[in-house]
């Protein structure tokens, strides 16, 4: 296989695990703020302690590896999308010291202060993630040197929004999937019960998702069309999103956030397998496009990357994998907990 | 003022910020490899109350240093796009490498440092705590090596042309061993081991004058003054290297350093003064040796050293801003020596803890190593200038092309803020963790499992 397809599929494999992982604990910071004891906001707060700083490292080595592989397209996405990125950066911020600094002082309005920020951060990166994911789907306006061409009022389109909300109500479901598996007693049934609004909050937005996307960017379903085995990765996706209900109805929590997570897995296949080879798709003079091709770095850099993420990310799997397993089963508060 | 200089004041802004925390990380990393390594070696709880007082303080550290840092590595691509462009085939391998390399190590086996006590036998403890300082440490090789082919590139070439210049990579092994790329790590390596060695003493300090936690204040300032010996000795050997390199391969940044204008003479050094830039010359003290700086550099006060007017006026760097944090951060790395050789002296006479004046000089020094931190970046990086990557790109053609003043300046106004609420929240936590001290039962260690084979048992209750 071409180097450069690799890499786009490499950087996706980079940002599916940021999906997953990140996912969830952003998911957890959107519902936050609807718990209301203490106690039960620092068991939330401790059931991704151990995790969101890794979590975000999947984000940073993704970017890393854009810029890496191909940099005309992390120039372009990175400096058109400055205001909504920035804003991204603000909340990110707010909501990573949120986590360390809650815990450092009793007072109430200290507590309610970082919970809002962590609360209404992760609500908002959230969202941003969307509405970026969402442009890259409908197009973005690009000049014929590749630079982006368009306004921020202009990234804000319905289309674009829906896919925001969508993003947002996908890492809710998944999010309240974690803390039920992560907990246990009334916290446990509480979450159990609106993991059941976010899977039907989540499949509301995604029908109607689905279908705008096949009414306004029917190019998305060009490939399927061409290859009709590739309406498996639909179908794997819409098994994954059934299963969820089914799994949680028969108290398998772990099976419920598995098939959760192969549902962001396969939701991420299909936007690549749509947008492919494009990685910014410009619209609306399509030929400006920044393609896998066209935007890469030289073949000698893709090699020595190749080999780079040979080496590193298969330790990295290993032992990620090993610290799940050694904070496995439900948080309990101690005395190093937040 | 212009998008460019917004820009480059946002880059300044954050990366300072920034550069506040990672040294930190680094330092106290193997501070608390040291820390734990003695509590595995001697069993001694002191130790381990230690390293579980500074484990808190490093996680506080650590993410901060993580949050600002994800503000780096977006704006390379926000703000300056087209050296995004022209590098990417080169820059961005180092950047990869250091995601996959140093951060993932770092974050991964944090989790285990700050929740994992109870969880996992000492040993592995211990072997996370060794991890996590290796990627803090994994993590300067990266983007020391990606700043480095900034200011000494090699193992590239440059192809196409007109916008679609750029420079791609023709040894990957060149490219990280660029000229500049060792004797730099080394250097930011003992910086590092500084900063984190005189946060440790400053405190241990401050507990030696409340007499408060004497045993652990005592047992942490030797560590401490240890880790500062070796670091400042080192500053000083990997300094010289580093303007012997400096000397090499970049004498504009060189000749601006030490204000030389002259073109081929025989150079002296200032112990102080202010460059005079337009009228080309230096007023202030020299060093008493004439000649100094070309011995310094050549080994013979003879040579000749290649002073700014050799070189076109619209390729020298601000000389004044060169020469200024350039004498500073040397001041201040003399200071710290000389602070560590009487802290070893009153240590060895035993008398440390009735020396009032010195420990609150010590706990005051906590600043030392960070404003020569920040000296030394911008001797490094505002000495290159006027260029971005060192006689290939100017930084007045790499900024982004799309992005306009006034949109800079807004991001540049919400970072200040941010920034300054951070760093409020961050001393006013730091200050009260050092109030509220090593806590007491930390002096009895909680049961954790016993063997490896422990951890494979089903889930705990």
């Amino acid at each position: 296989m071409n180097l450069n397809v690799i890499w786009f599929i490499l950087i996706g494999v980079l940002f599916i695990g940021y999906a997953i992982l990140d996912g969830f604990d952003l998911g957890v910071g959107a519902w936050h703020l609807f718990v209301k004891k203490d106690e039960e906001r620092r068991i939330l707060f401790n059931a991704i302690g151990p995790f969101w700083d890794g979590n975000e490292v999947w984000l940073v080595t993704g970017g890393g590896a854009l810029f890496a592989a191909f940099p005309e397209a992390y120039a372009t996405v990175f400096s058109g999308f400055y205001i909504p990125f920035m804003l991204l950066l603000c909340a990110l911020i707010f909501r990573a010291v949120a986590i360390e600094f809650r815990s450092k002082q009793p007072m109430r309005w200290w507590r309610q202060m970082w919970d809002v920020s962590f609360s209404v951060g992760s609500i908002v990166s959230s969202l941003l993630v969307g509405v970026a994911l969402g442009n890259l789907i409908y197009g973005v306006p690009l000049a014929a040197d590749h630079e982006f061409a368009g306004t921020f009022l202009g990234m804000l389109h319905p289309y674009a929004l829906l896919i925001g909300i969508t993003t947002l109500a996908l890492f809710m479901m998944h999010g309240a999937l974690y803390v039920v598996l992560k907990t246990e007693g009334p916290l446990q049934e509480k979450f159990r019960g609106w993991a059941n609004n976010g899977i039907i909050f989540f499949v509301i937005c995604y029908g109607t998702a689905t279908m705008a996307t096949l009414i306004y960017v029917p190019r998305m379903a060009a490939s399927m069309k061409e290859y009709p085995a590739l309406f498996g990765v639909a179908l794997l996706n819409m098994l994954a999103i059934a299963n969820i209900p089914r799994e949680i109805h028969d108290r398998e929590d772990f099976k419920a956030f598995l098939s959760s997570c192969a549902a962001v897995a396969a939701l991420l296949a299909l936007f690549g397998l749509g947008v492919y080879p494009h990685l910014v798709l410009s619209n609306p003079h399509p030929e400006n496009s920044l393609t896998i091709w066209n935007a890469a770095s030289s073949t000698h850099t893709l090699r020595i990357m190749g080999v780079i993420a040979l080496l590193g990310v298969p330790v990295v799997l290993a032992y990620t994998s090993s610290i799940h397993w050694i904070f496995r089963g439900k948080v309990k508060l101690g005395k190093s907990s937040y | 003022m212009t998008a460019l200089t917004l820009a480059r004041l946002q880059f300044a802004f954050t990366i300072s910020f920034h550069y506040i925390y990672p040294p930190l990380s680094i330092g106290l990393g193997l501070i608390l490899v040291i820390m734990e390594g003695l509590y595995l070696k001697t069993n001694n709880v002191l130790y381990h109350q230690m390293t579980r007082f500074w484990v808190r303080i490093f996680g506080l550290i650590f993410a901060i240093g993580v949050a600002t840092g994800v503000v780096m590595e977006f704006e390379f691509g926000t703000n300056w796009a087209t050296y995004s462009r022209y590098v990417g085939d080169v820059f961005g391998s180092a950047l990869a490498s250091e995601g996959i390399f140093a951060f993932f190590l770092e974050s991964g086996f944090l989790a285990i440092l700050l929740f994992g006590w109870d969880k996992v036998p000492r040993g592995v403890h211990f072997l996370s705590t060794v991890l996590v300082a290796l990627g803090a440490h994994f993590s300067a090789v990266w983007i020391t090596v990606a700043n480095s082919w900034m200011q000494t590139p090699s193992g590239y070439h440059i192809v196409g042309d007109g916008l679609k210049t750029r420079a791609e990579i023709t040894s990957f092994w060149a490219m990280v061993f660029s000229p500049s790329s060792l004797d730099r790590l080394l250097h930011v390596y003992v910086a590092a081991w500084a900063t984190g060695a005189w946060l440790v003493i400053s405190v241990s300090s401050y507990y030696l004058l409340k007499k408060r936690h004497l045993d652990f204040a005592k047992a942490s300032l030797k560590v401490g003054l240890a880790v500062a010996f070796v670091s400042t000795v080192g500053n000083i050997l990997t300094g010289d290297i580093s303007a012997k390199g400096v000397a090499r391969n970049q004498p504009e940044k060189l000749a601006a350093m030490e204000g030389v204008f002259e073109p081929n003479a025989p150079a002296d050094v200032h112990l102080f003064g202010w460059v005079r830039a337009g009228e080309e010359r230096v007023i202030g003290v020299k060093a008493p040796v004439a000649g100094l700086l070309s011995w310094l550099v050549h080994g013979d006060r003879m040579a000749p050293v290649p002073g700014l007017k050799s070189f076109p006026a619209d390729d020298r760097p601000p000389v004044n801003i060169v020469f200024q944090a350039y004498h500073g951060m040397v001041a201040v790395g003399f200071l710290l020596f000389g602070l560590t050789l009487a802290g070893l002296f009153f240590l060895w006479r035993g008398t440390l803890a009735e020396q009032k004046g010195w420990l609150w000089i010590f706990v005051f020094a906590v600043l030392g190593p960070q404003i020569a931190n920040q000296l030394g970046w911008i001797t490094a990086e505002v000495g290159r200038q006027p260029w971005i990557v060192y006689k290939l790109l100017r930084t007045s053609a790499a900024l982004s092309k799309t992005v306009q003043a006034n949109t800079i300046l807004s991001s540049l106004i919400m970072f200040t803020l941010i920034y300054l609420l951070l760093f409020t929240v961050f001393i006013y936590l730091l200050d009260h963790k050092i109030r509220q001290g090593p806590e007491d039962d930390d002096l009895s260690p909680e049961k954790a499992p016993a063997r490896i084979l422990d951890l494979l048992k089903g889930p705990r209750a």
